[in-house]
C-alpha cells in the first residue's frame, strides 16, 4: 500500500463530505468529487484487479476510458452496473466496487498461479490446443477463466431517451483547442454546441494549467461559457461522442440525464486531444506502473498520488512538469530521461541518456531497473509520447499521415468532413491548441496567448518496444498480449495489423487498444523492417467507448422492440377469449378459448367443416387498383391475367418476381369495370404495393391508373363452412346469390359491404368488407346469430389446418425462394400467355426446365404427424435430401395426419414411398395428391 | 445514416429509401427473344461503380421511384431527379 493522499491538493474533491465505500469487501473513505480510482489511489490499494488471460495482479493505469485495468463491477442502490471503468465513475457513498474476473478477490485471487504457466500459453493457445480435443468441451471452463464482469438480471435500467437534433456547429473536446474553438465562434454569433466527456469542462487544462492571456484557465473557461450561452448554444458535460456516421450524423450519450442524441452537425471541430503512451520494460504491467499525465491528473484534481518514492521514465519534456509538482508535494522524484539532454531539472533527481529496464517487484512495484542498475521505487510513471485521439476522425472516413516530429500519425487534411485541432492533431502544447482551435472557429485575430512555461516546445525522441529486452513486455494490458506475443504473430505471417489484431487479440479489449495499439503497430514496424507508416493501423469503428444497450436501444425492447399491427376488433376478440399471437406482423387470434391450444385449434377446424366458423381475415391486402389502364397493368405484374376478368368476378393469381419466382399469391377482385382489388398477404401487402407502382410509375409513366392501399380501411370477417349463408341470413345480411369467385358491393346498416364469395378452406366461404369504423357492427350481428347454427369463432391455427386439408399454400412456407408457379402445378400461363409479365422469361432458363426441380406434394403416413422441416430422403440407399415438410397437422375431419411437402420431380413419384428424416430416424410416407380433402370440390359449389 | 434528396419530399434518412436498380440497366424486351446469358446479365449483372453513380431508388414513405445521383466512395450525393412523366 504505498498511494496516498496529500493534505491539502485536490481541486475537485470536499473533505467535508467523505464517503464510505467498500472495494472486494474491504470498506474504505474517499470524497465527494474522487473518482472511484481516485479514492482507491488515495486509499493505497494497488492490485485493482486481475488479467484476463493470465490472471496477474494489475493497478489504475490512466486517467480516463484509456484505463485498461481498474474495471470493476459496481452495486449502488442495490443494482449492480457491470464493467465500469473506475477513472469514469463518480465516487457515491454506500458504492461496493468489486474487480472483475477473481476469486474472491483482485489480491488473493485464485488463478494466479495461471502466470506461471506463461511460458506454454502464448497467443493462439486455446485455440490451437484445444480444437483438438473438441472446442465445444472446453470452451466453458476456459470462458469461466477469462471474462469480465457479472451481468444483474434484476438491473433493468429504463431506456435512455433518444433524441434527434441538428446544430450549426459542434466542437468535440473542451480542453484548450476546444474551447478556443467554440469560443471563437461564439463570440462571431454562432450557435455551438460544445461537447465534454468529462463532468467539467476545460481537458488538459485542468491539470496541467497554465496562463490565457495573463489570466489562470478557469477565466478561460467561463469567459468560454459565457460566449457560448450568449450566441444561443449549448454546453454538454458528461456526454461522450462514441460514434461518427455518413453525412455528418454524431452518436452521443450523455449521463445525466440519461440520453442518446443523434447529432446532425453541419460542421464538426474535433479536439479530443491525445492519450499518453507506455513505456516497455520487463513486468511493465506491475501494479504501481502507471502513466505520468494520469499521476499529474489524479495529483491536481483529487490530490491522490501513487506513491512517495517515484520514478519517471520518459524520453520528452512533458513529464518534467509532472516530476516538478510530484517533488513539490512532497514525493522523492528521479526522471530517467532517455535523452542525454533535456530541460533543467531543480528539485529533482536527474539521470540523463538513462532508461528503466525492468520493474522490480512481485505484486508492486518495490524498484526499478535504470542502465542496469536498481533503484527503489514504489511507483514508476511512463511518459512515452502522446498519441492525438484521432477515433472519429478515422470513423468519419479519414486518413492519417505518419507525422516524424511530431511521433504521431495525425489526420490528413481534407480526407474527412471534419476540422481537427490540438493535441488530436498532434499540435501539443497549449499555444498550439489555442491558436489551432481559435482559427477553426474563424476567430477575428489574435488568438488567445498562453505563457512560455506551459507552452513546452515538446521535442519528442520516439521510444519504441525493445525486443531485445530480457523479460515479458506488457504491450496490451486489457488483453494480456506481450512483445513476444507479436513476435509470434510475425514468425507466423500474421503481419497485417489486422491480422496481428485478431491473432493475438491485441487491442480488441474494451479500452479499443487505446494505449496499445501504437506499441503493438512500431513492434510488427520493427518485427518485419517496415516503416510504421508501412504497417498501417487497424480500422477505427464505433463505439469509442463502450456504451450500454440501454441507451443505444432506448425504450424499443420489449412490446416496443417491434410493435405488431392491430386489429381494430382487438378487444372484442380478448372479450370472446380469443388467445394471441403475431402472425406475419399482426397480432391475431390464434384459438378461443381455455384449454390446450391444439385441442382447440382441432375443435375449431372441426367445427368449420360441420356447421359454420368466424375469423378475423382483415390482415389481408387490399391494394385498389383503379382506371383504364389498371387491367393492363395487372396484366404485366401478375402471373395469371386478370384484364380477362369479368366485374363482378374474383380471380387466384401469382406475382413473381423478375426472376420467375413467386412472390406472392392472392385473390384479385374486379368489383366493377375499371377497378380491381388485389388481396396480397397479410405480410406481403407493402411489397406488392411497390411492385405495382414501379410498374405504374415506370412502364405506364402514371398513365391510366392510380393504386390505393386501403387495407387498414377495412375490416374483413370471413364466414366459411356448409351453414355459413344460413348464418348471415339469420343475421340480416343480404346475401344475393352468387357463384363461388363472385364479388358483391352492397350496403348494411347505411355502410358500404363487400362480399365476396372466396374460400380459402375449401368449405362455402363468405368474406363480408366493411369500413372499419362499421367493423364491431358487424361483427355484434355475426356473433349474435352465430349459437343458433351451432358455429364458433376460429383462429389462425384452426385455419392453417383447414387450407392445409386443401393443399392450399402459404407463400413463404409451403414455396421457398426458389419456386417458380410450375413448381406448385400452375403450368397454364407459363405454357399459354403469349403478351409479356413480370418474371416471364425466367420461366424458360434451362433451370426452370429442369425435369428436377422440386415440386409441392401433399404426404400421408400412418404415424403421428410429421416435423414440419423434416428433410425427404430416398426410401432406400444413401440419405440424400430430395426435398422438406413445408407443413403438417392433424386433420380433424379426416382423422388422420396430412402434410405438404416440396419434393424433387415430385408429382412424378405420386403414390411412391419416401423417407422423413429427422432427428436420427426415418419414417416412411407415401406421396399424394395436394389436396387431401373434397378433391372435386363439391363442398365448394354445392 | 446517409441522408437523400426524395425530389418530392426533401432530405430524408436512408431508412426511408429502398435501392432499386442502376440506371441506364433497361429490361430487354421483348424478353423471349433474350438469350439465357443476356437475360441473366439483366438479372444479376450490375456495374456497381466505385466513384458517381446513378440509381433509381424508392422513398418507401411516399412510394415514389426516382433517380438518385451519388458518390458510392465519399457518400457525396449530388441530386436527384423524378421519373420521366412525373413531376414534383
Amino acid at each position: 500500500m504505498s498511494g496516498w493522499r496529500h493534505d491539502t491538493l485536490g481541486s475537485t474533491i470536499d473533505r467535508n463530505k467523505p464517503l464510505a465505500f467498500t472495494f472486494d469487501g474491504q470498506p474504505l473513505t474517499g470524497f465527494a468529487g474522487d473518482t472511484v480510482a481516485s479514492a482507491l489511489m488515495a486509499a493505497g490499494v494497488q492490485t485493482v484487479g486481475r488479467s484476463f488471460k493470465y490472471h496477474r495482479p494489475r493497478g489504475l493505469w490512466g486517467l480516463g476510458a484509456e484505463e485498461p485495468n481498474a474495471i470493476f463491477d459496481i452495486t449502488h442502490n442495490g443494482y449492480t452496473r457491470p464493467n465500469q471503468r473506475g477513472t469514469l465513475v463518480s465516487l457515491a457513498d454506500g458504492m461496493e466496487v468489486r474487480s472483475v474476473n477473481t476469486a474472491p478477490t483482485a489480491a488473493k485471487d485464485r488463478w494466479g498461479w495461471l502466470d506461471r504457466l506463461h511460458r506454454f500459453l502464448p497467443a493462439g493457445f486455446y485455440y490451437k490446443t484445444f480444437m483438438a480435443g473438441g472446442w465445444m468441451r472446453w470452451e466453458p471452463r476456459i470462458r469461466a477463466l477469462a471474462g469480465l464482469g457479472t451481468l444483474d438480471p434484476d438491473h433493468a435500467p429504463k431506456g435512455a431517451a433518444q433524441i434527434n437534433a441538428k446544430t450549426p456547429l459542434m466542437v468535440i473536446g473542451s480542453g484548450p483547442a476546444g474551447l478556443a474553438a467554440a469560443r471563437a465562434a461564439a463570440e462571431r454569433g454562432q450557435a455551438v454546441w460544445l461537447m465534454e466527456a468529462d463532468a467539467a469542462l476545460g481537458g488538459s487544462l485542468r491539470w496541467r494549467g497554465g496562463q490565457i492571456d495573463g489570466q489562470d484557465p478557469q477565466s478561460f473557461i467561463d469567459a468560454t461559457r459565457a460566449a457560448i450561452n450568449a450566441a444561443g448554444g449549448r454546453i454538454f458535460t458528461g456526454t461522450t461522442v462514441w460514434g461518427a456516421f455518413d453525412h455528418r450524423l454524431f452518436a452521443a450519450w450523455q449521463r445525466e440525464p440519461q440520453r442518446h442524441w443523434r447529432i446532425r452537425a453541419d460542421r464538426v471541430i474535433l479536439a479530443a486531444g491525445a492519450i499518453e503512451r507506455p513505456i516497455w520494460f520487463a513486468n511493465n504491467d506491475l501494479p504501481g506502473v502507471m502513466s505520468a499525465e494520469a499521476a499529474l491528473h489524479g495529483l491536481r484534481l483529487f490530490g491522490a498520488l501513487p506513491g512517495k518514492q517515484i520514478v519517471v521514465t520518459t524520453a520528452n519534456d512533458s513529464a518534467y512538469p509532472v516530476a516538478f509538482a510530484l517533488a513539490a508535494a512532497g514525493v522523492d522524484v528521479t526522471i530517467a530521461d532517455a535523452r542525454p539532454e533535456g530541460p533543467k531539472a531543480d528539485g529533482v533527481k536527474i539521470r540523463r541518456s538513462a532508461t528503466v529496464t525492468a520493474a522490480q517487484g512481485r505484486t508492486h512495484v518495490t524498484g526499478a531497473v535504470i542502465n542496469g542498475a536498481l533503484q527503489a521505487a514504489d511507483a514508476i510513471l511512463t511518459a512515452g509520447g502522446h498519441t492525438p485521439s484521432v477515433h472519429l476522425w478515422c470513423q468519419a472516413g479519414g486518413k492519417l499521415d505518419w507525422n516524424a516530429s511530431r511521433d504521431a500519425l495525425i489526420p490528413r487534411p481534407n480526407t474527412a468532413d471534419m476540422t481537427v485541432v490540438g493535441a488530436a492533431n498532434g499540435s501539443f502544447g497549449l499555444r498550439a491548441a489555442l491558436s489551432e482551435g481559435h482559427s477553426a472557429g474563424d476567430g477575428h485575430p489574435p488568438a488567445p496567448s498562453a505563457n512560455v512555461e506551459a507552452d513546452a516546445p515538446y521535442p519528442i525522441a520516439p521510444v519504441r518496444p525493445d525486443p531485445a529486452l530480457p523479460g515479458r513486455q506488457w504491450v496490451d494490458l486489457q488483453n494480456d498480449v506481450t512483445l513476444k506475443d507479436v513476435g509470434l504473430a510475425a514468425r507466423e505471417g500474421f503481419t497485417s495489423v489486422e491480422h496481428l489484431k485478431r491473432y493475438t487479440t491485441l487491442g480488441m479489449a474494451t479500452d479499443q487498444g487505446r494505449t496499445s495499439n501504437f506499441g503493438g503497430l512500431a513492434a510488427m514496424a520493427a518485427q518485419t523492417g517496415r516503416t510504421i507508416p508501412e504497417t498501417g493501423t487497424t480500422t477505427y469503428r464505433p463505439p469509442f467507448q463502450p456504451v450500454p444497450l440501454t441507451v443505444l436501444g432506448g425504450p424499443r425492447r420489449c412490446e416496443l422492440f417491434n410493435p405488431p399491427k392491430r386489429l381494430a376488433l382487438e378487444s372484442a376478440h380478448r372479450d370472446l377469449g380469443a388467445r394471441f399471437r403475431e402472425y406475419g406482423g399482426w397480432l391475431r387470434p390464434a384459438v378461443y378459448g381455455d384449454g390446450d391450444e391444439a385441442d382447440l385449434a382441432q375443435q375449431g377446424a372441426a367445427t368449420a367443416r360441420k356447421t359454420v366458423a368466424l375469423f378475423d381475415a382483415s390482415p389481408l391486402g387490399k391494394l385498389e387498383v383503379i382506371g383504364p389502364n389498371a387491367g393492363q397493368l395487372l396484366d404485366f405484374t401478375g402471373y395469371v391475367r386478370m384484364s380477362s376478368l369479368n366485374p363482378g368476378r374474383a380471380r387466384y393469381g401469382f406475382m413473381l418476381r423478375e426472376n420467375g419466382v413467386i412472390f406472392d399469391d392472392g385473390v384479385v377482385l374486379r368489383p366493377a369495370e375499371d377497378r380491381w382489388i388485389v388481396s396480397a398477404s397479410s405480410s406481403h401487402v407493402d411489397g406488392v404495393r411497390f411492385m405495382l407502382e414501379d410498374a405504374r410509375q415506370d412502364r405506364l409513366a402514371r398513365k391510366g391508373v392510380a393504386i390505393h392501399d386501403v387495407t387498414a380501411a377495412w375490416t374483413t370477417l370471413t364466414a366459411t363452412g356448409p351453414r355459413a349463408r344460413m348464418m348471415l341470413e339469420n343475421a340480416g345480411i343480404p346475401v344475393p346469390d352468387m357463384p363461388h369467385m363472385g364479388v358483391v358491393e352492397t350496403a348494411l346498416d347505411d355502410a358500404a359491404l363487400r362480399i365476396a364469395r372466396v374460400s380459402f378452406t375449401g368449405d362455402l366461404s363468405y368474406e363480408l368488407s366493411v369500413p372499419t369504423h362499421h367493423a364491431d357492427a358487424l361483427r355484434a350481428r355475426l356473433d349474435r346469430a352465430l349459437a343458433a347454427v351451432d358455429g364458433q369463432w376460429i383462429g389462425l391455427e384452426s385455419v392453417m389446418i383447414l387450407r392445409a386439408e386443401k393443399g392450399f399454400i402459404l407463400i413463404g412456407k409451403d414455396t421457398d425462394g426458389i419456386t417458380m408457379p410450375h413448381d406448385l402445378g400452375w403450368g397454364g400461363p407459363r405454357e399459354k400467355r403469349a403478351d409479356e409479365y413480370l418474371g416471364k422469361r425466367s420461366l424458360f432458363t434451362p433451370e426452370a426446365r429442369s425435369n428436377n426441380r422440386r415440386q409441392l406434394v401433399g404426404l400421408t403416413v400412418d404415424s403421428a404427424p410429421l416435423v414440419t422441416g423434416a428433410h425427404l430422403v430416398p426410401a432406400d440407399g444413401p440419405r440424400t435430401s430430395l426435398g422438406f415438410v413445408t407443413s403438417s397437422y392433424q386433420s380433424p375431419v379426416l382423422g388422420r395426419p396430412i402434410a405438404l411437402a416440396l419434393l424433387a420431380d415430385g408429382r412424378a413419384r405420386m403414390g411412391q414411398t419416401i423417407g422423413v428424416f429427422n432427428d436420427g430416424t426415418v419414417v416412411e410416407a407415401t406421396i399424394s395428391p395436394l389436396c387431401a380433402f373434397d378433391p372435386g370440390g363439391e363442398r365448394l359449389h354445392g | 445514416m446517409q441522408r437523400f434528396p426524395c425530389p418530392f419530399c426533401g432530405l430524408r434518412d436512408e431508412t426511408e429509401f429502398h435501392f432499386v436498380v442502376e440506371v441506364g440497366h433497361p429490361r430487354p424486351e421483348p424478353a423471349e427473344d433474350t438469350s439465357d446469358a443476356d437475360w441473366a446479365a439483366y438479372l444479376y449483372a450490375y456495374l456497381a461503380p466505385k466513384g458517381a453513380a446513378s440509381e433509381i431508388w424508392l422513398h418507401l414513405t411516399c412510394g415514389e421511384y426516382f433517380v438518385l445521383h451519388r458518390d458510392t466512395v465519399t457518400r457525396e450525393v449530388t441530386g436527384s431527379d423524378p421519373l420521366p412523366g412525373a413531376a414534383p
